[in-house]
């Protein structure tokens, strides 16, 4: 038996022993998984499943273990994963630590920051918030202009974040602001902000959708250490594009895992009319077709691209389009189910719509929002244009 | 299999485009295509990519063929693609090599593949009449017992590389009616026979094309390939796999297609600045960019499932898929790069309107999107 084997046959035994019983279904809505911090209060199973995960670093298995994480190779990793799969696990944790400002601490942090940062991220003890938009600042996001002024060891910070995810949640914001307001792009900093520090206020924003995961956040006159800062002051806004470059890939995954490819056919089969099996309605038929090939096109590029990583050779172009293409494929999914259901679609709230036909059309609109998030469809153009393409400015 | 070229593939790949680059212009295309008396491609040429071993790379070697991969020849089409190369490998390899390979008995695999890997003979294969459309089971032309032979009659229509074929594998049918899937029996026709008129047809591609009418011909109990009333299956396995050989070569075009687009975007001037200065034309690029990258994953991917011995089922699914996406991204290319090009991509002596014609009639042959779309709705039973 090779080490990996062994390994996963350990793995398997431990989380088999370990995991309670209350994990081992696959989560229903975003409750259902533990995002830590201190705000939300969870379940007891839930609660006990991160402890024990946290307490083998398993939460962030590749990160070192110096930093609390599971210091594991990619291929054990993958082994955990696939036996964390094969129990229907749910994962212990997620959440933008492990996805976003801990893999960038990872690259970009002094030792400082990881210490004090990554083992509570690790232990689910501190819950993530990203401070990047603001008013005047969406696509064109190096006009931040919150300001942060230096008093001594700290900044003092005065403006406004909005689409602030979770911000109502959060603990701590990774957040950009202006240490120099003469020059645009190197006068941005990268600050880690306490969110119980005076002056911060946080104020949730309702969506077409019904739901409010967004907030508005408010900073009057908020002292940030200095040492707070990542990277040097004024380098804010290449750390700003690294860890964007770990969003989208987030944003990419998730269009990966999170759905269920057969719920589009069980729906229509459902909904529409059929003669011994077929669908008749021939345009539905087509774009229902369409979605499941293009998502296959989309699911072989992601494909394509691990396997350049695993044979060696550096990210190809098609890493480049998966923000772009996974975010309208999954808003022309969610379209197509609404279209399925028909008269069924538009259900707002109460009776004559069931549970899941409201979800649907909640789902069609909170997909709309994938293609502005994260970097607009047309902001996404313009970077394969310019940096793939090499097309003039 | 990865979706990633081994060394080895990469190497196949760099020679295969320098011979493209080295052997064939799209100025050596323009001629052959302007030649209304030739055969529509160079006998010199095909005999060096004989040379090559390209006629036979999935071919086995006991029939002289190099057995390799699926893969491998589809490296060696896209880069024929690129050169929008018109040597008659769909009706001689992937249609008419493959149906004797698939359907074929030992003598006929003997007599006819080792022939045709050294570059000596031309196969095609007619399964289109008039009013088939695309499907390959519609079939009108009969084959009645004559002795100890048949006789058969009837048309064919797009009989591809037809023209410069000494063969032509035939469908016809020797039980049932018109629509029937079984009752298809497929024959080997000299195309010299007494009885046959093939006639060149000229496409909008310039590719070799023909017509063939079948007069009473009478054929040996030995032309028969395979077993009495079992064509459609052996059809259905020759034609997924070269549609899927054909996607290879779409993809190599469009590529191309796209990037004479680009360096036109970064070269012409209006208002003072390269046309692909400009937003409008930028995303578009952007967009058609995308499409040439999710082609190629499904392209590799039905290749790698040939190699990988997938099931016909499977190999259906992705020969339909893999089309679909080639002529939506094919036509999508062409359709823009003319209009990215302005006036000068309408004229005959700009390049670029060779691989808009391309694209329309790689598009419909072997089936449109929608063809392939309803193919793939049928066989995942919806």
């Amino acid at each position: 038996m090779s080490d990996l084997d062994t390994f996963r046959a350990e793995v398997h035994r431990w989380l088999d022993d370990n995991a309670p019983d209350e994990v081992r279904t696959p989560p229903r809505s975003e409750e259902d998984v533990c995002w830590g911090g201190r705000k939300v209060r969870y379940p007891a199973p839930v609660k006990r499943w991160l402890q024990v995960m946290a307490e083998r670093g398993w939460t962030a298995p590749t990160w070192p273990e110096a930093y609390g994480g599971g210091g594991l190779s990619a291929d054990q990793a993958k082994v955990l994963r696939e036996e964390m799969a094969a129990l229907s696990l749910r994962p212990p944790l997620v959440g933008f630590g492990l996805t976003m400002i801990g893999p960038l601490l990872l690259q970009a942090g002094n030792e400082e920051q990881k210490r004090e940062h990554l083992p509570r991220i690790v232990r689910g003890e501190i819950r993530w918030c990203q401070g990047y938009s603001e008013p005047g600042a969406g696509s064109d996001l190096a006009n931040v202009q919150t300001r942060a002024v230096r008093d001594g060891d700290d900044f003092v910070v005065t403006g406004q974040k909005v689409w602030t995810s979770y911000g109502d949640r959060a603990d701590w914001m990774f957040l950009l602001v202006r240490t120099d307001p003469t020059v645009k792009h190197a006068g941005i900093s990268f600050l880690l902000m306490d969110m119980e520090s005076p002056g911060v206020a946080v104020r949730p924003i309702k969506l077409i959708s019904g739901a409010s995961p967004f907030c508005e956040t408010f900073l009057t006159d908020v002292r940030v250490p200095v040492r707070n800062v990542v990277g040097d002051v004024g380098a804010g806004w290449g750390i700003a594009k690294m860890l964007l470059g770990f969003e989208r890939n987030m944003i990419a995954d998730v269009f990966k895992t999170r759905e269920d490819r057969s719920r589009l056919l069980k729906l229509a089969r459902r909904y529409l009319r059929t003669d011994g099996g077929r669908i008749t309605d021939a345009v539905l038929r087509d774009r229902l077709t369409q979605v499941e090939l293009d998502q296959l096109c989309m699911d072989l590029t992601l494909a394509r691209s691990r396997d350049r990583l695993k044979a060696g050779q550096p990210p190809g172009p098609e890493a480049s389009i998966f923000k772009l293409y996974g975010t309208e494929l999954n808003q022309r999914r969610r379209e197509l189910m609404v279209s399925i259901a028909g008269p069924q679609g538009i259900g707002w709230e109460g009776a004559g719509f069931s549970d899941e036909e409201l979800g649907l059309t909640r789902d069609w609109l909170r997909s709309r929002g994938n293609t502005i998030e994260g970097g607009t469809s047309e902001i996404q153009l313009n970077i394969i244009a310019k940096h793939v393409l090499g097309l003039p400015d | 299999m990865a979706l990633v070229l081994s060394e080895e593939q990469e190497i196949l790949k760099r020679t295969a485009r320098e011979f493209v680059s080295g052997r064939s212009s799209l100025k050596r295309v323009r001629a052959l295509r302007d030649d209304r008396e030739g055969e529509g491609f160079d006998a010199a040429l095909w005999a060096e990519m004989a040379g090559l071993g390209w006629l036979g790379i999935v071919i086995p070697e006991a029939y002289g063929g190099l057995e390799l991969g699926f893969t491998e020849q589809m490296v060696v089409l896209e880069e024929l693609g690129r050169g929008l190369c018109p040597e008659p490998i769909v009706g001689t390899v992937l249609l008419g090599a493959m149906a004797v390979l698939l359907g074929g008995s030992e003598g006929q695999k003997e007599a006819i593949l080792p022939a045709v890997v050294a570059g000596e003979r031309f196969l095609a294969l007619g399964y289109q009449e008039p009013g088939s459309r695309y499907d390959p089971t519609r079939v009108a032309t009969r084959a009645e017992r004559a002795g100890s032979g048949w006789r058969l009659t009837g048309e064919k229509l797009g009989v591809v590389d037809g023209q410069a074929a000494d063969h032509v594998i035939v469908s016809a049918r020797t039980d049932g009616e018109v629509d029937d899937a079984g009752g298809i029996t497929l024959f080997l026709v000299r195309s010299d026979a007494p009885g046959v008129t093939l006639e060149r047809q000229h496409r909008i591609d310039g590719r070799g094309a023909a017509r063939l009418v079948l007069e009473s011909v009478t054929v040996s109990s030995d032309a028969l390939l395979g077993t009495e009333g079992t064509g459609a299956a052996v059809l259905g396995r020759v034609l997924d796999r070269a549609t899927i050989g054909l996607t290879a070569e779409m993809l190599g075009s469009m590529c191309v297609a796209f990037e004479t687009t680009l360096d036109y975007l970064k070269t012409r001037e209006q208002f003072g600045r390269p046309i692909g200065a400009f937003q409008a034309l930028k995303h578009r690029a952007a967009r058609l960019f995308i499409e040439t990258e999710l082609a190629r994953s499904i392209v590799m991917e039905a290749h790698a499932a040939l190699d990988r011995g997938a099931d016909d089922a499977e190999i259906a699914r992705l020969a339909s898929a893999a089309k679909t996406r080639c002529s939506d991204a094919f036509m999508l290319i062409g359709n823009e790069a003319v209009q990215m090009h302005g006036g000068i991509g309408m004229t005959d002596e700009h390049d670029i309107g060779l691989f808009l014609k391309r694209a329309r009639a790689a598009e419909i042959q072997f089936g449109d999107a929608a063809y392939h779309r309803d193919r793939v709705a049928t066989l995942d039973g919806y």
